[in-house]
């Protein structure tokens, strides 16, 4: 599989998903609706760590908008075989020390969890979003890839904190992210349902997980968690609504792909989509138009609203009993190409696993091919019970 | 039949700020070329998000308190999706379910009396940009993407054309007073909703909406070209009315249905997730009251709707004392534009001849009232008024005190005048010996020697009409 779409500069440190713009370097998030777009500014996150040393080494390759497994229908880099996701394979590979992804749907955490490597998905609010080829705005957060969760804080510690130029930007200036903070007597519990939901190999690496807590003086209960199903589909209609509409502004009129056959502006329009957005891109914005329409929109989009408030509340209770939750980041430990005919269901059922973040704005932390998450700003706890893990297979 | 007419407003409002809505583009009223006046956000290019220009939740608050709003302190954007090349997102932000206020009240003032026009709400948006058509090509011009908009919405409380209009130009007049939007052309336009049903029928017609019109007298005659052809409609059933939309053709004066695709669309609107929910606490609403430009301007826009001169409506403004006179005597019972009259032509005239100005001016509202309604009540004709407010200004007496001394309050009646007037005949032979030979000057001596005799007491015109009638006996 080719990793880069661009490379920038050979010696650079860091790599950044096609989802995230880099001034004057092509971006097409994976999209040939986009092809040859330029973008005129930097992603704050960019920014943030160029002003820190890092330099861009490359743009990796994602699937079509960050709306697939992994980045399996990128339009640029197609994949055969045995999936990966680009950013994840640079940080395992050791191309880069990090790299920046947006996760979305759940597609950083689980190409993470394929490689081994750590991916965070911040607090809702902590990363500026400005840069994001963004599509589902109310949940999408920029987060870090790296070898092990010091690698993440390090990087968190420079990208997170306040930006104007995003109006869903929390007001604090910066946050600290700790790695070493006493997980002895912390408290955390394996989601048994999705445990269940996983392979066999997925809930071997979950179940060697939980030793390796207990080892650093974690205590781990288990427990049933039913909110995840109806969470995922929440998350499933907001997520699609919301993409439907933000990339409705891809029409051929402005930049990007324009079908070379039109007759008047109708045909501008649904010729130049048609060729231009993928299968799933499209399944997407059906399903998400529907959830909008007249009709629909009581019974689906608003519904959904509600559901993230009373799930909001349900975890909120949880947390005050648990540090963290425990979980699978997918269903198996390796994926095989597919029909793309296939995809939305694919993802829309392996998505169970990771939506509750994205719904509610929680962070979430994949390392050691598991999922941690917990209350919003906790990821210092995440961190650092994945550093004890980290520490100890050392 | 009688017919009633039925009319509900939505009038677009550009608004003056420095820059756009959501992004830092200032100035494109100025801007030469086309797209000058643009940036990545506003010309829908990914990565950018929208930030809200503070100023523009200000001028839209400080509209609402114009209008007798209620300001809702909790208040969130939408997105309308529709495709349209001026349109770069797909998208419009607007405000669809907590606009930023809500169940106003306007005054409005026509030859027919005075109506309350109740607000529905009004809301913030962006404006779209535009197309220019050139032979086979359509170029698009993004100039005006994302300008701020507010959005006045009435109930169907209009029941005329000039009411319409009448609405429309105190709602100008008082948005550039206040620094709410130049009001220049173009930006303001209004879709008009129209029906039209039998006098003294409760229930509604059917309603077509005239879109996006700027013009004032194009408003106009669309309201009467579209009551008319309802009327038409109505009375002859030649034509069956449909809910619709529709354009104004200014050429032809007519109007003509949009193709339907244009006005079934489903928006699906939905939140905006990129604007966090704007919240207006005591200490903002406060400020912006206090920063409120309206205390002068609303005032400029009653007097004006009283008809007061637009000289008087400066000196009034100007002078607070003055202001605070007339609203007092207004206060007690006087019409308005009698008691200015009263202020600023009598009062003042008075002064001037004493080489004093308003500074001296000491009279209380209570006399002020008292020689009006002297004056309005026809007890004492506006002659005899003047004497009493001179002796008021100059010696603070009291004006029914001074009457009954001066023997002005004598109430006279038509025997009296009738009486006066023979005397004043049989001394003046010579006088009606021109009269009849078609002197007009001689009856208005005999006028005057009459109106002196009875010393300002009696009705003038009621003098002038018996004395006529003598006359024409001779
Ligand atoms: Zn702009």
């Amino acid at each position: 599989m080719s990793k880069y779409t661009t490379i920038v500069c050979e010696n650079g440190t860091v790599a950044v998903d096609d989802t995230l713009l880099v001034k004057g370097v092509c971006a097409t998030a994976g999209s040939r609706m986009l092809e040859g777009f330029k973008p005129l500014f930097s992603a704050e996150a960019v920014t943030r760590l160029e002003q820190a040393g890092y330099t861009v080494k490359g743009k990796t390759a994602v699937g079509e908008f960050g709306l697939d497994l992994v980045g399996e229908f990128s339009y640029e880099a197609p994949q055969e075989g045995t999936l990966h996701g680009a950013a994840a394979a640079a940080v395992a590979e050791g191309d880069v020390r990090l790299a920046l992804g947006v996760d979305m749907n759940g597609a950083p955490r689980r190409a993470a969890a394929l490689e081994g490597i750590d991916f965070l998905k911040p607090t809702y609010g902590t990363v500026s979003r400005y840069g994001v080829i963004s599509c589902a705005a109310s949940g999408e957060q920029v987060g870090v890839y790296a070898k092990d969760a010091q690698g993440v804080a390090e990087a968190m510690a420079i990208i997170a904190g306040h930006d104007d130029k995003d109006g869903t930007s929390l007001p604090e200036a910066s946050y600290t992210y700790d790695v070493d903070r006493p997980v002895a007597g912390m408290k955390v519990a394996v989601v048994k349902n999705l445990l269940d939901a996983a392979d066999d190999a997925a809930k071997a690496k979950t179940e060697a997980y939980v030793q390796a807590l207990r080892a650093a003086g974690v205590t781990v209960e288990e427990i049933t968690v039913d909110a995840f199903a109806v969470a995922n589909t929440a998350w499933q209609i907001l997520m699609t609504a919301e993409t439907c509409n933000n990339v409705s502004r891809y029409d051929g009129v402005k930049f990007g792909h324009r079908a070379a056959n039109y007759k008047n502006i109708d045909e501008l329009y649904v010729n130049s989509r048609t060729e231009g957005f993928n299968f799933l891109t499209k399944a997407v914005i059906l399903y998400g138009s529907d959830v909008l329409s007249k009709n629909r929109y009581k019974d689906c989009y608003d519904k959904s609203l509600r559901v993230r408030r009373v799930i909001s509340e349900t975890m909120a209770k949880l947390f005050e009993t648990y540090d963290a939750l425990v979980m699978p980041a997918c269903s198996k430990m390796s994926y095989e190409s597919y029909d793309i005919h296939d995809a939305f269901k694919t993802v829309f059922d392996e998505s169970v696993f990771t939506a509750v973040p994205n719904l509610i704005g929680t962070p979430a932390l994949v390392s050691g091919g598991v999922q941690l998450t917990a209350k919003m700003y906790a990821e210092s706890t995440l961190l650092s019970l994945a550093h004890a893990v980290e520490k100890e297979g050392k | 039949m009688k017919y009633e007419l039925v009319i509900g407003l939505e009038t677009h409002v550009e608004l003056s700020t420095e820059s756009k809505i959501f992004c830092s583009c200032g100035g494109h009223a100025a801007a030469d070329e086309p797209n000058d006046c643009v940036c990545p956000a506003c010309c829908g290019m990914p990565g950018m998000l929208p930030v809200m220009n503070k100023r523009v939740v200000e001028l839209a608050v400080t509209a609402g308190l114009m209008l007798n709003c209620h300001i809702n302190r909790y208040t969130t954007f939408d997105k309308k999706n529709y495709y349209y090349p001026d349109l770069p997102c797909a998208y419009q932000i607007t405000q669809l379910n907590h606009p930023i206020c809500t169940d106003g009240l306007v005054p409005v003032k026509t030859s027919e009396g005075t109506r309350e026009i109740r607000i529905k709400q009004i809301h913030m948006e962006e404006d779209a940009g535009k197309l220019v058509h050139e032979g086979n090509h359509s170029y698009v011009d993004f100039n005006r993407t994302s300008v701020p908009l507010i959005e006045i919405v009435t109930q169907p409380d209009f029941r005329s054309a000039e009411e319409v209009v009448t609405y429309l130009a105190k709602l100008r007049s008082m948005f550039r007073s206040g620094g709410i939007s130049e009001c220049q052309e173009g930006a303001m336009r209004c879709d008009v909703n129209i029906s039209v049903r039998p006098e003294g029928s409760e229930e509604f017609g059917v309603r077509t909406e005239i879109k996006n019109m700027s013009s004032f007298d194009a408003i106009e005659r669309a309201i009467r070209y579209e009551a008319q052809r309802h009327m038409d409609a109505l009375e002859f059933e030649l034509e069956e009315l449909v809910q619709e939309t529709r354009r104004f053709d200014e050429v032809s004066g007519k109007t003509f249905a949009m193709r339907n695709k244009e006005t079934e669309a489903d928006y699906r609107y939905f939140p905006d997730a990129n604007l966090m929910p704007i919240i207006i606490d005591d200490e903002w609403l406060e400020q912006i009251k206090a920063n409120k430009p309206v205390a002068v301007d609303e005032k400029a826009e009653d007097y004006r709707a009283a008809g007061i001169a637009e000289k008087d409506i400066a000196t009034l403004l100007s002078n607070h004392k003055i202001a605070k006179l007339l609203d007092d005597t207004v206060a007690l019972g006087c019409d308005e534009k009698t008691a200015a009259s009263w202020i600023l032509t009598d009062c003042a005239g008075i002064l001037r001849k004493d080489g004093k100005t308003f500074d001296d001016l000491a009279i209380t509202p209570e006399k002020l009232a008292t020689v009006i309604k002297l004056v309005e009540e026809g007890k004492i004709n506006r002659g005899a008024g003047k004497k009493v407010l001179i002796a008021v200004v100059e010696n603070d007496v009291d004006p029914i005190a001074f009457c009954k001394e001066q023997g002005l309050d004598r109430q006279v009646d038509a025997s009296a005048i009738e009486a006066v007037i023979d005397r004043v005949i049989a001394e003046n032979p010579r006088a009606i010996e021109d009269f009849k030979n078609g002197k007009v000057k001689a009856a208005q001596a005999l006028f005057g020697a009459c109106m002196r005799e009875l010393k300002g007491a009696g009705d003038p015109a009621v003098i002038k009409s018996l004395l006529d009638a003598k006359l024409a006996e001779q």
